[in-house]
């Protein structure tokens, strides 16, 4: 009796400590995500906290590298035709979470989606490069006339409008994933909830409470499964940037992905073996509109781009490690050599300084006429500190800058009618080639060129980058695009960004990169 | 009673049509819309997207889609988190906003008014003014320095509690939330009823009460008490609908699940339908919560009768 009582007791105990077993075994990765997702859904993604989590569930054909450089995913090898607009992928064997193989027709499937005008997606546009895209998107098409084509299960043929160096790092985008055709008309908008979700990437979704997390699992049916340590990821959705802070000081979070910028001193000091400061591609600059008086003259936009001494703004007023720029497109980006430096760059602030009031004075304006203007900015702490910085600096120069705050939705709304003379502006790259930034300042861009920069010599320039096939020749032709744009500033670049976050150094694998991408597939966790 | 009550529920028909109109029109007056950003749209783009969401329409047209919508309890589609209706939504967070606000409700009506009462009895003394000196400070002090303080000294310095997060509605999880929305209200409710029961204390009734010579508790507790938390009563109803709607300081820092943040972030995102979803449901709540206030005027104040 004693005996048999000793056993099931020994037999329990012994459960306990295998099953505590398993749990400790479980690697779970917690990030403190700086924002709520929009959705599962790739076609309705376009915040970067959310595509944070996609990536981890969907794999493109082409898919973030552990460096944030692009590499094969759901196309295991590419052709490419000589004249730079055909490209033939070979689809991976590779299968949806439900068993389900991937063919090519999900692809075509997908972006035929995508592109349909009744889907709604905001980002459709990303895809316009390819022959068709934009018929279908603008209704003067049926889906049939994308030039996507399954030629077998395993073969994908894309017609491109033009030879576009850029497209493969595009593919890495939402916009270009795969949805499990299956899935989707099976359970319509309802097809991205945890019980119906099927994904072709490492990770699953198993929960979303909103305002609270996002929690995924791995997938076991993920082509490359064996490589992949973490088995759970938490996103929790933290607006509030103090409060990842305060979490990961605590041990509840292993990555915060952003700071609270006020208090960098601190986190300096304190806890500099988890801050990460990198380059991230990306601008923030001020934005003239330069084809209504006082701005339709070159010298008062260049005077005033001038005047900024942007390294009092990036070492005084931010202090948080971001770059002084001087050109639109930044440092280190894609297919691209140095970019244009404006040419007072290097030059003592006070000596361009000087130069600057000159051009103002041949302008025609000086104490007897002053400048006034209005410099509108949306909310946020860091956007005032700056307009105000710049305020004062043009105070020197004779300018009376009037500050003008709104709300986000205001701003953007207001700048794309144009109604403003200078605003606060910035732009992340969504791929990383220099095109995704000079494209800003074309004229067929249309409302999102705030500017309205309309040079007939940039335009022209960067129609023909768009038809040069050779990388090499293509760089030098954006480059003299870039050239004629610093000559011209139509927007005064003010910094660089850089990406901001806290990693624990439990954390193994994690390697800063310009895109700011960290797919958990290739994470790990110190035991 | 019961009739003055159905008659009442009656009137919040029109009223509250009448708040769902303006504000339909008023948040629709505001500059900016829902796919306004800094990576402004493609015109066809931004067309595609206003006609998938009926936004295209007249606004006329618009309205009474949802007004014919809303009959059928159907608030729409969430401009913003799209994998959600606002019905989704808003049931998946009022349970915990309701918790919180109702036991941080509880929690300042116990507390608040056993302070206000000690103050008033002790009126004038070295008790009386620390709690009003610290209830002044319970007010002044905003709960965006409260809450970020509580989880600094209780989940780091001291360890005690998570500094955030909901941990699946575990208790530990839920008290700072608590007595951070607790604290201003026990606050207010201390000062009010230290400032009626000073009053009552001197009438004529508690005066009669105890040459009667009945037993100072007695007077204090079912006389005095009765008559002085009558404005205690009527601020109760809408601070309950204020802390059980959720506030979006709290939530945010806390990281509570609750509909706080969609107040704000909803009218700054101009996610339409979020905005109605939720407006409507506070109407709802302060309408239903001022009618109980009033029925409970009848049970405590002999003076009101309805018919």
């Amino acid at each position: 009796m004693l005996l048999k009582n000793f056993k099931r007791v020994a037999l329990g105990v012994g459960l306990a400590v295998a099953l505590t077993g398993t749990a400790q075994a479980e690697k779970v990765l917690r990030v403190g995500n700086d924002g709520e997702p929009q959705s599962m859904d790739p076609h309705y993604i376009s915040t970067v906290q959310t595509s944070r989590i996609s990536d981890d569930m969907t794999l493109g054909l082409l898919t973030y590298g552990q460096d944030g450089e692009p590499i094969a995913g759901a196309a295991e090898s590419w052709t490419i035709s000589e004249d730079g607009k055909t490209y033939t992928f070979k689809i991976r064997d590779h299968m949806w979470s439900d068993g389900t193989p991937v063919t090519a027709h999900d692809f075509v499937y997908a972006w035929q989606r995508i592109l349909k005008p009744d889907t709604g997606a905001e980002y459709a546009s990303l895809l316009y490069i390819i022959e068709g895209a934009e018929d279908v998107n603008t209704g003067k098409g049926g889906p049939e006339v994308l030039a996507a084509e399954a030629v077998d299960d395993k073969t994908l043929r894309v017609q491109l409008t033009a030879a576009a160096p850029y497209f493969l790092a595009q593919l890495t985008h939402q916009t270009a994933f795969p949805v499990p055709r299956h899935m989707v008309e099976k359970h319509g908008r309802d097809w991205t909830k945890p019980e119906n979700i099927v994904v072709n990437g490492p990770y699953k979704l198993v929960n979303w409470t909103p305002n609270v997390s996002t929690e995924l699992v791995k997938n076991d049916k993920f082509y490359d499964a064996e490589n992949v340590a973490i088995d759970r990821v938490i996103y929790y959705s933290m607006e509030d940037r103090t409060a990842i802070q305060k979490r990961f000081r605590a041990g509840e979070i292993d990555v915060g992905r952003d700071i609270a910028s006020e208090q960098i001193d601190w986190l300096r000091e304190n806890m500099a073996d988890s801050l990460r400061i990198a380059p991230y591609a990306g601008i923030y600059y001020y934005v003239f509109r330069s084809d209504t008086e006082p701005f339709n003259d070159v010298r008062v936009r260049k005077a005033l781009s001038m005047a900024i001494n942007r390294e009092v703004i990036t070492d005084k007023v931010l202090r948080t490690g971001e770059l002084p720029a001087y050109s639109f497109v930044p440092p280190g980006t894609g297919n691209y050599g140095e970019p244009q430096y404006a040419d007072w760059k290097g030059e003592p602030y006070g000596e361009v300084f000087e130069k600057a009031k000159g051009l103002l004075a041949e302008a025609g304006y000086g104490p007897d006429k002053p400048l006034k203007v209005t410099l509108r900015y949306n909310t946020s702490e860091n956007h005032k500190r700056i307009a105000v910085a710049v305020q004062s600096m043009w105070k020197k120069l004779g300018v009376n800058a009037e500050l003008f705050n709104t709300d986000g939705k205001i701003h953007y709304s207001d700048l794309k009618q144009g109604d403003f003379q200078v605003a606060r502006a910035g732009w992340i790259a969504d791929y990383n080639d220099a095109q995704n930034f000079l494209f800003l300042l074309e004229t067929k861009t249309g409302p999102i060129n705030y500017s309205k920069f309309g040079s007939e010599k940039f335009d022209g320039l960067m129609a023909e980058a768009g038809a040069v096939v050779d990388l090499g020749q293509r760089a030098k032709i954006l480059g003299e695009a870039e050239a004629v744009a610093m000559e011209g500033q139509p927007i005064a670049p003010i910094y660089y960004y850089v990406s901001k976050q806290l990693v624990s150094p439990n954390v193994v694998g994690w390697v800063d990169n310009a895109p700011d991408r960290h797919v958990t597939r290739f994470l790990d966790l110190k035991q | 009673m019961l009739s003055y009550a159905l008659r009442r529920l009656i009137t919040t028909i029109p009223t509250l049509f009448v708040i769902i109109t303006v504000a339909f029109f008023m948040m629709r007056l505001a500059p900016g819309g829902p796919f306004d950003s800094d990576r402004a749209l493609p015109p066809e783009i931004e067309k595609n997207i206003m006609a998938a969401y009926d936004l295209d329409k007249p606004l006329v047209e618009q309205y009474f889609l949802y007004l014919g919508r809303i009959l059928t309890a159907d608030f729409g589609p969430s401009l913003k988190i799209r994998d959600f209706s606002v019905g989704e939504l808003i049931l998946s967070g009022a349970p915990a906003s309701m918790q919180l606000g109702l036991s941080a409700i509880v929690l300042a009506l116990v507390i608040g008014v056993s302070l206000g009462t000690l103050a008033a009895l002790r009126q004038n003394t070295g008790a009386d003014f620390s709690i009003m000196t610290v209830s002044m400070i319970g007010i002044a002090v905003p709960n965006f320095v409260m809450a970020p303080f509580l989880s600094l000294v209780f989940g780091i310095y001291l360890n005690l509690l998570p500094t955030s997060g909901w941990g699946g509605g575990a208790l530990q999880y839920k008290i700072m939330p608590i007595i951070a929305l607790a604290l201003p209200q026990i606050a207010y409710v201390a000062r009010l009823t230290r400032g009626s029961m000073v009053e009552v204390l001197h009438s004529n009734y508690v005066r009669t009460a105890r040459a009667k010579g009945l037993r100072e508790q007695l007077v204090v507790v079912r006389h005095a008490l009765k008559g002085a938390i009558m404005p205690v009563v009527s601020y109760l109803g809408p601070a309950t609908a204020a802390v059980m709607t959720g506030s979006v300081v709290i939530e945010s820092i806390f990281g509570v699940p609750g509909i706080g943040t969609y107040f704000v972030n909803a009218a700054l995102n101009r996610d339409y339908p979020l905005v109605m979803g939720v407006v409507i449901i506070y109407a709802v709540l302060i309408m239903l919560l001022n009618l109980l206030v009033d029925l409970l005027y009848a049970v405590l104040d002999p003076k009101v009768r309805y018919v």
